[in-house]
């Protein structure tokens, strides 16, 4: 009995900080299809091209990971300005969003994929940093710093978006634009620019996730397709756009994840999100912590 | 009555296919021609749903493994079913997932139901990579007949036939969708599916309608797939590039006709197997994303939009 007490501790602390890793992989995804309303499943993607910058940073010139991902915001988030100005042109203008839009980031999604394949092959790949193999231990509890450190990334990274959002006048903006574009327009500011600042904020977020995600699992160009069910599973738990909201919807996923591969095997752990997603949409398709 | 005679130009189109692959006679050839007839079917199934109400399927592949994996079941409990058999057990087996799919998401916006079919493939790949009877995640073995069972040839040209068969019917099916009350309604859907709604049209059943009926032909299109590889495993059965392309075609091809996803599915079907069999099969792939990309953006209409006004 003792034992299994310490099996379902265990499992319960690394589904909290697994989740804590969920959050930073899907708070892209919050902004992008919670706040602007852009379905961008190709969001995956540009995580595992963060795995892999953050993998040649590491395996190449020595790099500690983290450091180097944060370092590389900037491009990323050039990277999704330049997909959104294209998005914006293509589709948003012309007031046909829905499909082609979709089959766009579609496109996009395998066209990375199938990139990363062909310069990298199907080998997995890590990454090598001090904290990778040591746990802490409290009583029977282990923590790895395998997944401590990106978990206090991933909070330290939410916090700052969170700040942004809330107090600096861009971040407002983005806020305005997701409430009210109209509105917006007729303040006279332009929505495409403050969409764009913020479609490339979304995607700077993949360089940090991208590298935290190397930390916790090697990776390979196809994972990011297990990841499509869990993000727009959370982010639709969590209520569209809402970051605590998404914080917490990640936690509970990534409890339900452990608890299940501890129980039952983690073969079947990609089952728990889907089934997750479709229960939020039959039951309650605003979230747990949505406005409607 | 216009129905009847486009189903016989269908039907003597598809016998003049098979008579000029007859004549050539390259075992080849006919391994190369039911990846595209598939592919037809595929595409057209996909239109059914995506072209005519707008409603956007990303889980082309769990439909078409559902099917191919209902024939690997059936294959080893009653092995002595003809194939067409097989194929209609594949077909209302993913025409039902459709229709459950449907119900739980379709109330709601088209993105959710897009997310939804996105995380069905992991999902439903996930339960046939953890169901031992079919092989798990080591695969199964099929063993393929060598003979035709009805004309004399090959067991090849048998599933030419079949596929072509397949071909013929959904086509005609798209056609005739597109000019009946079923397809008024689903282009208004399409259109503006709150006014549609409002004026009654009953948007649900007609979506169910169509999930089904597309769900059902791309499982009857994977059903043969077994026969066809001789050895199926989950990630070769639910392979992105069946979704990546069965959407790229019709987009390619226009979505708003039938004749659409044909043209998409030839083109993109042959160019992909000849740059397969050329460069590399990862290449060919690289090839139908920027392509699908390239034509959202900059011919919206598709390949049909060049020629109408």
């Amino acid at each position: 009995m003792d034992l299994s007490f310490d099996l379902l501790g265990n499992a319960l602390v690394s589904g909290l900080l697994l989740g804590g890793f969920y959050a930073a992989v899907t708070i892209g995804v919050s902004i992008s299809f919670g706040m602007l309303d852009i379905v961008n499943i190709a969001h995956p993607a540009f995580i595992i091209l963060g795995s892999y910058t953050a993998y040649i940073a590491n395996s190449v010139f020595g790099f500690d990971p983290i450091l180097a991902s944060i370092v590389l915001t900037p491009a990323f988030y050039l990277l999704g300005a330049a997909i959104y100005h294209i998005y914006d042109v293509s589709f948003e203008r012309r007031g046909d969003a829905s499909i082609r839009g979709l089959a766009f980031f579609f496109g996009v999604l395998f066209i990375t994929e199938v990139t990363l394949v062909l310069t990298f092959g199907v080998d997995y790949r890590l990454v090598d940093a001090p904290y990778i193999g040591p746990s802490l231990h409290a009583g029977s509890i282990d923590l790895p710093l395998r997944l401590l450190v990106p978990f206090g990334v991933s909070m330290a990274l939410i916090a700052a978006l969170q700040l942004f959002m809330s107090y600096t006048f861009l971040g407002r903006a983005v806020q305005a634009v997701a409430q009210d574009p109209m509105a917006l327009r007729l303040m006279a500011a332009n929505p495409s620019r403050i969409k764009r600042i913020a479609f490339g904020l979304s995607i700077a977020t993949c360089s940090v996730a991208g590298a935290i995600l190397i930390i916790i699992q090697p990776v390979e160009p196809s994972i990011a397709r297990d990841y499509i069910g869990r993000i727009f599973a959370i982010c639709v738990m969590g209520g569209l756009g809402s970051f605590k909201g998404t914080v917490i919807a990640a936690m509970i996923l990534g409890i339900m994840e452990s608890l299940t591969s501890t129980y039952y095997g983690p073969s079947w752990s990609p089952a728990v999100a889907f089934g997750f997603l479709l229960l939020t949409l039959a039951v309650r398709p605003s979230g747990l912590f949505g406005r409607g | 009555m216009r129905n009847v005679w486009f189903f016989l130009l269908a039907l003597l189109a598809a016998a003049a296919t098979f008579a000029v692959a007859r004549l050539i006679n390259n075992a080849y050839g006919f391994f190369a021609g039911y990846v595209v007839l598939q592919y037809i079917v595929l595409a057209t199934a996909w239109n059914i749903l995506g072209g005519y109400t707008g409603y956007v399927n990303f889980g082309t592949a769990a439909f078409f493994a559902l099917g191919a994996y209902a024939t690997v079941v059936l294959h080893k409990t009653v092995p002595l079913l003809p194939l067409p058999v097989m194929m209609m057990v594949g077909g209302t087996i993913s025409g039902l997932i459709g229709l459950a799919m449907g119900y739980l998401t379709l109330r709601l916006r088209g993105t959710f139901f897009s997310i939804a079919t996105l995380a069905m493939a992991v999902v439903a790949q996930t339960l046939i990579t953890n169901w031992n009877f079919v092989g798990g995640s080591r695969g199964a073995y099929i063993i393929r007949p060598s003979q035709s069972p009805i004309f004399p040839g090959d067991y090849i040209q048998y599933l030419f036939v079949v596929m072509l068969a397949l071909c013929v019917v959904s086509v005609c099916i798209a056609r005739a969708i597109e000019q009946s009350r079923l397809g008024y309604g689903f282009s208004a859907i399409r259109d503006d599916e709150g006014a549609a709604e409002a004026s009654g049209v009953p948007t649900l059943r007609l979506k169910l309608i169509a999930t089904t009926l597309s769900g059902g032909l791309m499982g009857m299109a994977g059903a043969p797939l077994p026969y066809y590889v001789t050895y199926l495993d989950p990630t070769s059965g639910f392979s992105l590039s069946y979704a990546v392309n069965t959407i790229a075609m019709p987009l390619i091809g226009g979505t708003a006709t039938w004749i659409g996803p044909v043209i998409g599915a030839v083109l993109l079907g042959t160019l992909q197997q000849v740059a397969t069999v050329t460069i590399s099969s990862a290449l060919s792939l690289l090839i139908v994303g920027v392509l699908l990309v390239v034509f959202v953006v900059a011919a919206p209409k598709g390949i049909v939009g060049w020629f109408t006004r």
